[in-house]
């Protein structure tokens, strides 16, 4: 990975909220640049804004001023059929609290993209079973999400996500649901997707658990940009913050 | 895979109407139960009004056998008639609102599925083609099942009261009864799509981050 090529790109992204008469400002001007195949945590307190940047780097929402590049690419220049073809294609999506389709199995949960993306057939049944068994959940293809642990159903979720090989799996607290031990299962797995299959990792989080694979961590207080920490300056800190996390459970 | 190493961002696809048809099945038939219960709202106006007009069909062509028989009884049925049309614009009211609160009630409940589906890089068009179809085939199973029901139980209510001159005087009524059932049908299916067409596009207009927001 010598030569880096910016993947996601922020530039002083605003986004307003109207709750009744008042304007609430989540971001109040964000910049932030990730590079193809890093591993990013954007930590913050709830309330700080991240969830709001998640949905802005990934497409879900529009900002009510600044820019959004994906790869170069100016999310605010493209057509609504553009941008689900971004979100199918280039953008692997993992939620808090799993947003499986309750009503289909893990298998057609895991196709569903691949509908979306116009994959034949019996093509995107063996890809679905093929990313199923990577996520070790090969045997529970037919169960519906309701028949499954969260961490199993994170996992769908992750199967799921990387469907259509997407460049960049963004997720919003994807342990926020999980007890310690599954919570760290799930980052492990993230982890081999971003070093197996180079896919950039961006997660919204304040599990501390995180830190220990982050490349980077972008700090978010108060709708701004508090200060990002590179590797270097995380290992430092992992004795301590390892030390506050078993303080508190 | 595609290669998707380019950086020209492409349209994404329009799926064709099967895949659409498709799925819009399987998710009825899934969610069985559920979309049942949506079913049995539009069951039950569309009987109501079936009955009533079939009703009112049925006791035009009773009496006027009658009246060849019985003069006196010609002003009693005018009286009634009036009573039949309030209750023909009650049964009306009854299926629009019945029908379009079971549409509304399907589709916001299923408003974090829309946010998914669109994560997932489902076009606004296709996700409101999905709620239309599976609608329209609620619609028209129930106005169906509905029909049938209405026009069963005004048979059994006139069998009581005219005695078994309702089996001689069918072919009288049969015509009139089935001009309302096909209204009634169309009537159904027109009602259910229009009480999900409303929510299933506000939803599909939505960014997915508002739309993934909203809880019931």
């Amino acid at each position: 990975m010598s030569e880096k090529r910016v993947t996601v790109k922020a530039e002083g992204v605003i986004k307003e909220y109207r709750m009744g008469g008042t304007v609430l400002q989540a971001l109040k001007g964000v910049d932030v640049s990730i590079e193809k195949g890093e591993y990013i945590s954007i930590m913050g307190p709830s309330g700080s804004g991240k969830s709001t940047l998640f949905n802005m780097i990934g497409a879900l929402d529009e900002p009510t001023s600044g820019v959004v590049y994906i790869d170069d690419v100016n999310l605010l220049e493209l057509s609504p059929a553009e941008i689900a073809w971004i979100r199918c294609w280039k953008i692997g999506y993992i939620f808090q609290s799993f947003n499986l389709l309750p009503v289909m199995s893990a298998l057609e949960n895991v196709t569903l993209p691949m509908i979306f993306a116009g994959v034949p057939v019996s093509e995107r049944r063996d890809k679905a079973m093929e990313l199923l068994t990577k996520v070790g959940l090969g045997e529970r293809a037919d169960h519906k999400p309701t028949e499954l642990s969260g961490g199993q159903q994170q996992r769908v979720a992750i199967a799921r996500a990387l469907a259509n090989g997407p460049a960049i799996i963004l997720a919003d607290e994807p342990t926020g649901n999980l007890d310690l031990k599954t919570g760290r299962d799930i980052i492990n797995l993230l982890k081999e997707m971003n070093e197996e299959e180079d896919v950039t990792i961006i997660s919204a989080t304040h599990d501390l658990k995180m830190l220990d694979v982050s490349d980077r961590v972008v700090y978010i207080r108060d709708g701004m940009v508090e200060q990002i920490k590179n590797r270097a300056e995380l290992e430092i800190e992992i004795g301590s913050v390892e030390g506050e996390e078993s303080g508190h459970l | 895979m595609a290669q998707q190493s380019k950086d020209g961002v492409r349209k994404q696809i329009e799926l064709p109407f099967s895949e659409a048809v498709r799925i819009s099945f399987q998710s009825l038939r899934i969610r069985f139960w559920r979309s049942m219960i949506t079913t049995a709202g539009i069951l039950l106006g569309i009987a109501f009004f079936v009955a009533v007009l079939s009703g009112n069909v049925i006791s035009a062509s009773m009496s006027k056998s009658e009246t060849l028989r019985t003069v006196i009884d010609a002003p009693q049925s005018e009286g009634v008639s009036a009573q039949q049309i309030w209750l023909v614009v009650m049964s009306l009211i009854v299926c629009v609102v019945g029908i379009a609160n079971s549409m509304l009630m399907a589709v916001t409940e299923r408003f974090r599925e829309i946010g998914t589906m669109k994560c997932l890089g489902a076009l606004n068009k296709f996700v409101v083609e999905l709620f239309l179809l599976e609608s329209s085939f609620q619609g028209l199973s129930g106005a169906l099942m509905g029909s049938i029901i209405g026009f069963i139980s005004i048979m059994l209510l006139s069998l009581k009261d005219y005695g078994l001159d309702v089996f001689r005087q069918f072919p009288n009524y049969i015509l009139g009864v089935l001009a309302y059932i096909g209204i009634a049908c169309i009537l159904g299916m027109v009602l259910a799509v229009i009480g999900a067409a409303g929510p299933a596009y506000r939803a599909a207009q939505l960014p997915p981050a508002d739309a993934m927001r909203v809880d019931l």
